[in-house]
């Protein structure tokens, strides 16, 4: 035989799927183009120069924290990327360069890094993040209108031109009159750049579905029950559809719902709880909505869900294979009964 | 089909590159190493001593284990060692090297057995006992103590056909090449656990075979119902397949025939036919040597203790970048290190990988994605057991019911992170075994 035989020994298996968390990620930056093209297309370039500064800021900070660490650089897994993006799309096109950076270098360092890096953190980044930059509520909740720029390469944020968005009339519980509900699910309205269209945000996020990427257990879980609870219970007498509607096309709720709700690292493992997880996310979603002083829920929803998935995880244990539903409850009764004998032996 | 089961995964099958190949009978080799555990359980004690002259088909080995197999010479020829020898297990174990004559003269205990009485399951027993049956699919547990512990439970016979591993295509070809025999052998089967019905269990990947195969029993009343099923790893393994048969599961730790099932692989059932039917004991079987790392893939049939050295070279040799040499398929099967190991019973298939499948990298990291729960057809969760086990939370592993995992390689396959998660729950494993035997030394 060939002396020359270099063999390698290991466990099975011996052979993987080709899908890694490389083109996992890939699979979402292109899932989340869409959204950038209307940013683009309604702000203008500015909502691509944030981006790229936030992308930049975010990968500069996961490569300088391992560096510094003695790390393994992990910023070949592109999920530093996702959070640059997701944390442009989740605040103002208006917001000053600084403050992104700002909030990259929390995201990455503070909430991800710190924690042990991809996987370990219990937070959203990009959630937490813009939690953070609410310590600057001026830039934070300065509406850029749609299409009102001068000159589409025009970069500079001083005399911007803002506009209220759907949620603050939702929140007095009125329905925007200045703009059409099909103007609003294509992405002609106020609010955080990446957040306007729900239309490109359901096309990402389908994508998404299609490669495997997510399942609909989350965003449907999460969008259902926010359509449920609005078209039962609308605000301010208005009907009960077009209330559903306008509250599903404003704000936050398809980007929170495909892109941040479904973050593999801070949403449950097991299909029951990603069911439980959604719904969690809408109900206090609308709950915010409707009782907060703040028009919007959608960030604060998941953040809170997001630390509540290690017990959904524990509660939510598939069924052994093998144990029906009698023997489940026959152990169960057996537990019991040996758990009293035992309190009843020690007292 | 009304059933299914849980989970499962979709590699690419690469059966093509050997489906085609008819099976070529190997010239048996000069020197045969039969080592004397070819199967799960008690190790046979050798019968015979070096320079003894053996027949083809005389028992060489045995033990009076229940648990066990006895083992036969696979050539005719004198024994030149009876010394351990490294065996595809990674060890070294007791091994009969036996110098082949050539002459292949046979025992004489190899006669049919056609005239006794079969339908008594005691004869029956033995007889398969006698010619070192045993699961031929690789797990390779002895076939007569499957049968006589399952007299009396079973009531539902599956025949796995399944063959849901990559590559490897001899139960295939067994079936398109010898379909009246493996149906004998499955009536003998039937006849003795005295049921009038079996299921012949087949991916849906293997139409040529189910076509031949229905051809032969629309014309008889041979009561064995063909059971197509999607082509998904791990179809083939019992636990599943039962599932997919019957819809019932086997209970944790039980077995098949706690749930009234017996599963005999393709390739064993014709074996117990040869055994019955001419009285060859177990001394060949048909391995696929295929892969990316091999030059011509082809079905053999070998002699037990063939160097897989040989295999290899009658499939055309290596190819360019040989990483791995695997006894079985790529999901389950054993790394060698060393080309002199023999073929054993269990050895379904050499599979050759190239550097070109390796996808290792050099730091696994876990994304929680679940995609591991999705795919474990256990109902098991890999990332909490994975991560109980390098925390070595004893109380975690027996919660998450790691003993439960088979080992059937899915989660890892599918693993975005690349963690070894098979590899950690053998550790796993281990640990808890050590775990329980201190405490038993602490008792005692």
């Amino acid at each position: 035989m060939d002396s020359e035989l270099k063999l390698s020994v290991s466990s099975s298996p011996h052979i993987r799927s080709a899908e890694d968390t490389r083109s996992i990620m890939l699979d979402v930056i292109i899932a989340l183009m869409p959204a950038l093209a209307v940013a683009i297309y309604m702000f203008g370039l500015r909502a691509l120069t944030l981006t790229c500064v936030s992308v930049a800021a975010c990968v500069f900070f996961e490569w300088g924290y391992r560096k510094l660490m003695k790390k393994t650089s992990s910023i070949g897994d592109l999920s530093a990327v996702v959070t640059g993006i997701l944390l442009a799309y989740c605040t103002p096109v208006s917001s000053p360069y600084w403050m992104i950076i700002i909030g990259a270098a929390f995201a990455i360092i503070i909430v991800k890094q710190l924690y042990g890096g991809i996987g370990k953190n219990f937070v959203n980044p990009a959630l937490a993040a813009r939690a953070f930059l609410f310590s600057w509520p001026v830039l934070m909740s300065t509406w850029v209108a749609p299409l009102a720029y001068n000159s589409i390469f025009d970069l500079s944020t001083a005399d911007v031109v803002t506009a209220a968005t759907p949620l603050a009339s939702l929140h007095t519980g009125a329905i925007p009159q200045d703009i059409t509900l099909l103007q609003a699910f294509m992405g002609q309205i106020g609010g955080s750049m990446g957040e306007i269209s729900a239309l490109a945000l359901i096309l990402g996020g389908l994508y998404l579905v299609v490669r495997k990427v997510i399942s609909l257990r989350i965003p449907v879980g999460f969008i259902g029950s926010v359509a449920i609870i609005t078209f039962i219970f609308p605000k301010g007498g208005n009907d009960n559809l077009s209330w559903m509607l306008w509250n599903l096309c404003s704000g936050g709720i398809m980007l929170g719902a495909f892109f941040m709700a479904t973050d593999y690292s801070t949403s449950p493992v097991t299909k029951k709880g990603q069911w439980i997880f959604g719904v969690g996310c809408g109900l206090l979603t609308v709950f915010i909505r409707y009782f907060g002083s703040y028009p919007e829920g959608v960030s604060y929803a998941i953040l809170i869900m997001n630390v509540c998935v290690w017990l959904i995880d524990k509660y939510t244990m598939p069924k052994r294979f093998g144990l029906t539903k009698e023997k489940i409850k026959e152990d169960k009764a057996k537990a019991k009964a040996e758990k009293k004998a035992k309190d009843g032996a020690a007292s | 089909m009304s059933h299914s089961f849980f989970g499962g995964i979709h590699p690419d099958d690469g059966k093509a590159l050997s489906a085609n190949m008819a099976i070529e009978v190997l010239p048996a080799p000069k020197q045969v190493v039969i080592p004397m555990s070819l199967h799960i359980g008690a190790p046979c004690s050798p019968l015979v001593n070096k320079g003894d002259y053996v027949k083809l088909g005389q028992k060489i080995g045995d033990v009076g284990a229940p648990v066990s197999a006895p083992i036969h010479a696979s050539v005719s020829g004198t024994v030149v060692a009876v010394e351990p020898r490294p065996h595809p297990n990674g060890t070294n174990v007791m091994s009969i090297v036996i110098e082949n004559d050539g002459l292949d003269t046979l025992d004489e205990s190899v006669v049919s057995h056609l005239s006794e009485n079969l339908s008594d399951s005691s004869v029956f027993v033995k007889l398969v006992r006698e010619a070192g049956i045993v699961g031929m699919g690789g797990a390779t547990f002895p076939t007569h103590f499957k049968i006589s512990t399952g007299i009396g439970k079973v009531d539902t016979i599956i025949i796995n056909a399944a063959e849901c591993e990559p590559y490897i295509t001899s139960d295939y070809r067994t079936l398109l090449e010898k379909p009246e025999e493996v149906i004998s052998g499955i009536k003998l089967l039937m006849n003795a656990f005295g049921l009038s019905r079996a299921y012949l269990a087949v991916e849906a990947n293997k139409m040529d075979a189910i076509k031949v195969l229905q051809d032969i029993l629309s014309k008889q009343n041979s009561g064995i119902e063909i059971i197509v099923m999607k082509a998904r790893y791990p179809q083939g393994s019992e636990k599943q397949l039962i599932q997919t048969v019957t819809g019932r599961q086997v209970p944790p730790g039980g077995l098949p025939a706690d749930v009234g099932c017996v599963v005999i692989n393709t390739y064993t059932a014709w074996s117990v036919n040869r055994a019955i039917t001419e009285g060859m004991p177990a001394i060949d079987r048909v391995v696929t040597v295929s892969g990316p790392g091999i030059a011509s893939p082809k079905n053999l049939r070998a002699r037990i203790g063939t160097p897989i050295e040989y295999l290899i070279e009658a499939a055309g040799g290596f190819k360019p970048n040989v990483n791995k040499v695997l006894m079985g398929g790529p999901m389950m099967g054993n790394a060698q290190y060393d080309m002199s190991v023999p073929v054993i019973k269990g050895t379904n298939a050499i599979t050759v990988l190239t550097t070109k499948e390796s996808r290792d990298v050099e730091n696994p990291t876990c994304i929680r994605c679940g995609k591991c729960i999705s795919v474990c057809p256990m109902h098991l969760m890999p990332i909490y057991m994975y991560m109980y086990e390098r925390r070595n939370d004893f109380e975690a592993l027996n919660k998450y019911n790691l003993l439960d995992c088979m080992e059937c390689g899915s989660c890892t396959y599918i693993c975005p992170g690349r963690l070894n998660l098979v590899q950690s729950f053998r550790t796993g494993k281990a640990k808890l075994a050590n775990e329980r035997a201190k405490q038993q030394a602490a008792k005692a």
